[in-house]
């Protein structure tokens, strides 16, 4: 059984109780514990049940690698499910749970999988729920989706605050072992700028636990030394708790920082002296990024590894030296290295039962084999596990032959086994961004291939591996590879490396390794079956040779038909057994199959660091016109228009927003309204050749418009597409204004620069964006002169504004500028002032038109006003495949100029088909009866391919208070020629809605309202 | 994240300041223009795996519009230009043919 011992543990303190919850059990833990060595401190070897089989599952790993200890941490909007006991520290009052068991952990039903795991092979759910096709989406879906998920996800809104930093750095190391210590400490004295992280909460990485000596001192003093002479430079910057998430384009890095995880009072409440948020994430940009990353220890493929107990002989090492845990009393170890000969002397020392050690080589005499003899262990070369006996905890082993199929030579009784399939290179930086590997058969690994490295914008390598990560597995070449690297990424961002000397390291000598992809060599199918490569998505030998026989070749699709690697710990332990196994079964070298695309992050990051202060309120900040508190405060009800807000309507004594709109529609046709049409952008366009430009931007000429009057204009893209409709007024001769939709004022303004800079750069004309230096109110109705005479100040009448026209002159003493224009059909005058001065304007025109009826009106008013009157609308009336000429609108369309932006696209033949769908007007044959917005009209046909045949839809849809009658505006075929016809509109709930083509202008076609 | 320096401002700006927008010096092709110029304008484009003229916008910046040499493949930034131009400044062609002699050069 797995406990604490009373001896070892290099970051315990054991003068300090830390009390925790498991699964709903009060536990003890010492300061310094991970929640992973105090739950094996604590004997609960039992960690999590596996995916997809549910098995009982232990730790695996001491680090980031672990596949298993998954856990629900905290409680309440503190929680966070798929947390890693490996990576979380210890603290007083942590609450943590198992995943993926119901009703509990040692009692699990899902375990059911695991009995049927026969029937759940590679490709399962892809056989077996394609026939019959109704039942993948009423029965088969909804089950697995019950099942699936890792994990249960907040109900509650996280309480926590995050943030991102920024910055710019010379050199970024990554990974605070000995060799990016080395690597911080070159390129510090050369004088560049370095950011030194690394991820755990200490410094030193395996050196420390391993047992290398630096300048004849345990390496822990010489950490200790470099962390300390670090800290006294000014041009270096060091960061634990903080992982290198990602490497990005041109020398981009995100780096995901953990303030305050492991802090107590953080998790219990915001203690008002803690101001750090809980997780930074650094967006660096650095002139070279150098990672020393280190290595992770692979598995043996053998049967039963996956059960509780059975243990990375590294990770066996780190809890015993780091933590005073022990995995179990009698230890039996598995390798095909000298490694982990390591952890049996460990072991041995701390006073425990090493049985045996089972070495799948021919022959072990290293240093390390031969210290482990002598202090008299047992040493079986060529001798491999059959299997590991037991069920939740392993019971013992089975000895066999590794050159053989499995026969069972001896059993083994012990309640541990620490295994070593050799170390593979943290490789996943490199790769981030492209840098290429290459297979070192010597060593059974992957390592970088420093000729094909990532690119930054001068054509260079921005990338370099230092030390283990870079393939050295012994200490001295850690450390004189990682002061090469330092050296070097300094010189290369300017600096001048100081001539240093490399400090003596020394480790025990290793023998090489020998591949051992499976164990033992001829494993039968039903020892496959049992022996797992990816052990969060429950994925076997079997399962890859199954993939390989039915024809899988890439690696790629392997991984994504069997899941191998896709897991969140993405394949860290064991996705090169598994490619090994791939290309054995289809005959391949290992190079040849290669590896899976390693993408960022490296290890999951939270949603909040992600997220940042974007939330909220920042999420995504809305643009308010002068007059958006007013009407916050008086009613409105927001409704969002691009990045503003505008009101739908004003709700006035508790009626509904149904009511309000009739109302604002009605009181405005009747008395007058007031509309903040400030959102409308604002465009001026200046310089003698600015009317040439306009007419290109417009569909109509504008070059003729005179100085004092407004023109409605269309603007097309050059595929003939509408894009944007407003009103244009010109100011002087070579000034003019455009208004464009309140959603187009950035992208119109966009386009006519992108025009001028980069095709027409020779006309002399200036645009500037004056969208928010004007607050625009609309007074509108029959009653809208009479509130601008009360107001005073300047000559409104239709003699000297006639329609069409605008002015500049001040009203109630407010520089204003009025035009006549109308998009209601209303005698209408949208008035311009400087935004500084619009809520004192509209306050003016309210309490003038007090006595006139005036009440304001929002944007639903003024949509179905302008429908009423059968003025489009772009977005409702466009979608981007329509042309000015099918909303009945050739008349803004000019004959008589040579060119404008879409102008040959609209002569294409498909856009000159009588057959094009074309504005009308449609009227319910039943008055009430409003049609759907975007529904579509048939003609009772079918067509080839048995749909039914449309004939057009509806773009605006309302019913008219004013007329008291449902109306729509539409696209139909052959529609203008078809006025009076009673064409029928299915609806999604069965009905046919029937209405009659008319002409798309419903209220006043002579325009007498509004030219008063 | 690419960075690309802005040649009307100076400035080394990271690709969220900028607005990409495709292959750089296309012809317009207005009123009068055959089907094939018309179509050639509107929708060919070259997808290159290597040296590509791109334009850029710095957007969240000066606001200008920039022409970058950039290779598709290894990201490497050859050179950014004004936009003002029929085609590619000729030093800057010639550095790209001195690094990548297999390239075919500047094909309009």
């Amino acid at each position: 059984m797995s406990t604490r011992i009373q001896t070892g543990g290099r970051h315990l303190d054991r003068s300090k109780q830390v009390h925790f919850n498991w699964a709903g059990k009060q536990l003890t833990g010492y300061g310094g514990d991970t929640l992973a060595s105090a739950l094996l401190a604590n004997g609960e070897l039992l960690v999590g049940r596996s995916f997809k089989y549910h098995r009982a599952r232990g730790l695996i790993a001491s680090g980031a690698e672990e596949p298993n200890a998954l856990v629900g941490l905290g409680t309440g909007a503190k929680f966070e499910p798929n947390q890693r006991a490996t990576t979380t520290e210890l603290f007083d009052g942590l609450v943590a749970k198992p995943q993926n068991a119901w009703p509990s952990l040692a009692f699990d039903v899902g375990a059911i999988n695991k009995m049927m795991s026969r029937f759940f092979p590679a490709g399962f759910y892809y056989k077996t729920f394609i026939h019959p096709r109704f039942a993948w989406k009423h029965l088969f879906e909804p089950i697995i989706r019950k099942a699936a998920g890792l994990g249960a996800a907040p109900t509650e809104k996280d309480v926590d605050r995050y943030e991102y930093f920024y910055a710019h750095v010379d050199v970024l190391i990554i990974g605070g072992g000995i060799a990016g210590l080395a690597s911080a400490l070159a390129a510090g004295q050369a004088g560049a700028s370095v950011l030194l992280v690394e991820q755990t909460a200490h410094f030193g990485g395996r050196a420390v636990v391993d047992g290398v000596d630096i300048d004849d001192e345990p390496a822990e003093i010489w950490v200790e030394e470099t962390l300390a002479a670090l800290r006294e430079m000014p041009n270096v910057t060091i960061r634990n708790r903080t992982m290198g998430a990602g490497v990005y384009d041109h020398g981009y890095a995100t780096v995901y920082e953990r303030i305050n995880d492991h802090l107590p009072e953080m998790i219990t409440d915001h203690a008002p002296n803690m101001d750090a948020p809980r997780h930074r994430l650094w967006r660096v940009r650095a002139g070279r990024i150098v990672t020393a990353t280190g290595a992770i220890e692979r598995p043996l493929s053998f049967a039963g590894n996956d059960i509780p107990g059975v243990m990375l002989a590294g990770a066996v090492r780190d809890y015993l030296v780091n933590y005073g845990a022990s995995v179990g009393d009698r230890v039996v170890i598995a390798t095909n290295n000298d490694d982990a000969y390591r952890s049996a002397i460990a072991l041995v020392e701390a006073g425990l039962d090493v049985p045996v050690i089972l070495d799948a080589r021919t022959t072990a005499d290293g240093e390390l084999p031969t210290l482990a003899r002598e202090i008299g262990i047992r040493v079986e070369t060529g001798k491999a596990i059959s299997s590991v006996k037991g069920n939740k905890h392993v019971t013992g082993v089975g000895i066999c032959s590794q050159a053989g199929e499995g026969a069972e030579l001896e059993e083994i009784k012990c309640d541990a086994v620490a295994m070593s399939g050799g170390w593979s290179p943290v490789v996943h930086l490199w790769s981030h961004c492209g840098g290429k590997l290459n297979w070192d058969a010597d060593q059974s690994m992957f390592r970088p291939d420093p000729n094909r490295p990532p690119l930054g914008y001068d054509g260079a390598g921005f990338v370099h591996v230092a030390g283990t990560a870079n393939g050295y597995l012994d200490a001295a070449g850690v450390m004189e590879d990682a002061i090469k690297i330092g050296k070097l990424a300094a010189k290369e961002t300017g600096h001048k490396p100081k001539a240093t000397k490399v400090p003596s390291t020394f480790s025990a000598p290793e023998n090489p390794i020998e591949p051992i992809w499976q164990m033992p060599q001829g494993m039968s199918r039903k020892l496959q079956m049992k022996t797992f490569l990816d052990y969060q998505n429950d994925v076997k030998v079997s399962d890859v040779r199954l993939a390989a026989q039915e024809g899988y070749q890439s690696v790629e699709h392997t991984k994504r038909y069997t899941t191998l690697g896709m897991a969140t710990d993405q394949g860290k332990l064991s996705n090169i057994n598994g490619l090994a196994i791939l290309a054995d079964s289809l005959n391949a070298e290992i190079p040849a199959v290669g590896t899976t695309t390693f993408r960022p992050p490296y290890q999951p990051i939270s949603m909040g660091a992600i997220a940042g202060d974007a939330r909220g309120e920042l999420f995504k900040p809305i643009r308010q016109s002068p007059m958006h508190h007013w009407i916050d405060t008086n009613g409105g009800f927001w409704e969002p228009v691009a990045d503003w807000r505008r009101p739908y309507c004003f709700q006035q004594n508790g009626e509904s927003v149904g009511d309000a709109v009739t109302r604002e529609i009605l009181n405005t046709r009747q008395n007058v309204g007031l509309l903040d049409a400030s959102t409308l952008g604002k465009i001026i366009v200046k310089g003698p050749d600015a009317g040439k430009f306009l007419d290109m931007m417009y569909t109509n000429m504008m070059s003729t418009l005179k100085v004092g009057r407004c023109r409605y204009g269309l603007m097309c893209t050059e595929n003939g597409f509408l894009s944007d409709d407003g009103v244009v007024a010109r100011i002087d001769d070579e000034t003019f204004l455009c208004h464009t939709t309140s959603g187009g004022s950035d992208r119109i303004h966009a386009w006519m620069e992108e025009w001028l800079q980069t095709e027409w750069w020779d006309w002399n004309v200036y645009t500037a964006n004056v969208t928010e230096q004007y607050a625009q109110i609309a007074v509108v109705g029959p009653n809208a002169r009479k509130v601008l005479e009360k107001i005073g100040g300047m000559d409104v009448s239709a003699d000297a504004l006639p329609f069409m026209a605008f002015k500049d002159g001040e009203l109630g003493g407010i520089k204003a500028r009025p035009y006549r224009i109308s998009f209601s059909g209303e005698l209408s005058y949208e008035i311009a002032v400087p935004a500084s001065q619009g809520q004192a304007f509209w306050d003016m025109c309210m309490e003038a038109g007090a006595e006139f009826g005036i009440q304001p009106y929002g944007t639903e008013c003024l949509h179905v006003m302008r429908a009423e009157k059968g003025f489009i609308m772009i977005g409702d009336e466009t979608d981007g495949t329509v042309i000015p000429q099918d909303l009945g609108l050739s008349w803004a369309v000019s004959k008589k100029k040579d060119d404008f932006l879409g102008k040959r696209a609209q002569q294409r033949s498909h856009m000159v088909d009588p057959k094009r769908w074309r504005l009308v007007g449609l009227k319910s044959v039943e008055p009430n009866e409003v049609i759907p917005d975007g529904a579509y009209a048939i003609d009772g046909t079918v067509r080839d391919n048995g749909v039914k045949h449309m004939i057009g839809r509806i773009t605006s849809s309302y019913f008219s208070p004013t007329l008291n009658h449902a109306i729509a505006m539409g696209l139909v075929e052959n529609g203008p020629e078809r006025m009076g016809d009673i064409i029928d509109f299915p609806t999604t709930d069965g009905r046919v809605i029937k209405a009659e083509i008319c002409d798309p202008v419903f209220l006043d076609p002579e325009g007498t309202r509004q030219n008063v | 994240m690419l960075i690309l320096t802005c040649p009307n401002c100076g400035i080394a700006a990271d690709e969220t300041e900028l607005h990409a927008d495709g292959q750089a010096h296309i012809t317009r092709h207005g009123a009068g223009a055959s089907d094939d110029d018309l179509e050639e304008y509107l929708f060919m484009r070259n997808n290159p795996k290597g040296v590509h003229f791109e334009r850029w916008r710095h957007v969240y910046g000066c606001g200008k519009w920039f022409h970058a040499a950039r290779c598709t493949m290894t990201l490497e930034v050859f050179g950014t230009y004004p936009a003002q131009t029929l085609e590619p400044p000729k030093d800057l062609v010639a550095k790209i043919k001195k690094k990548r002699p297999d390239w075919e050069g500047f094909v309009k």
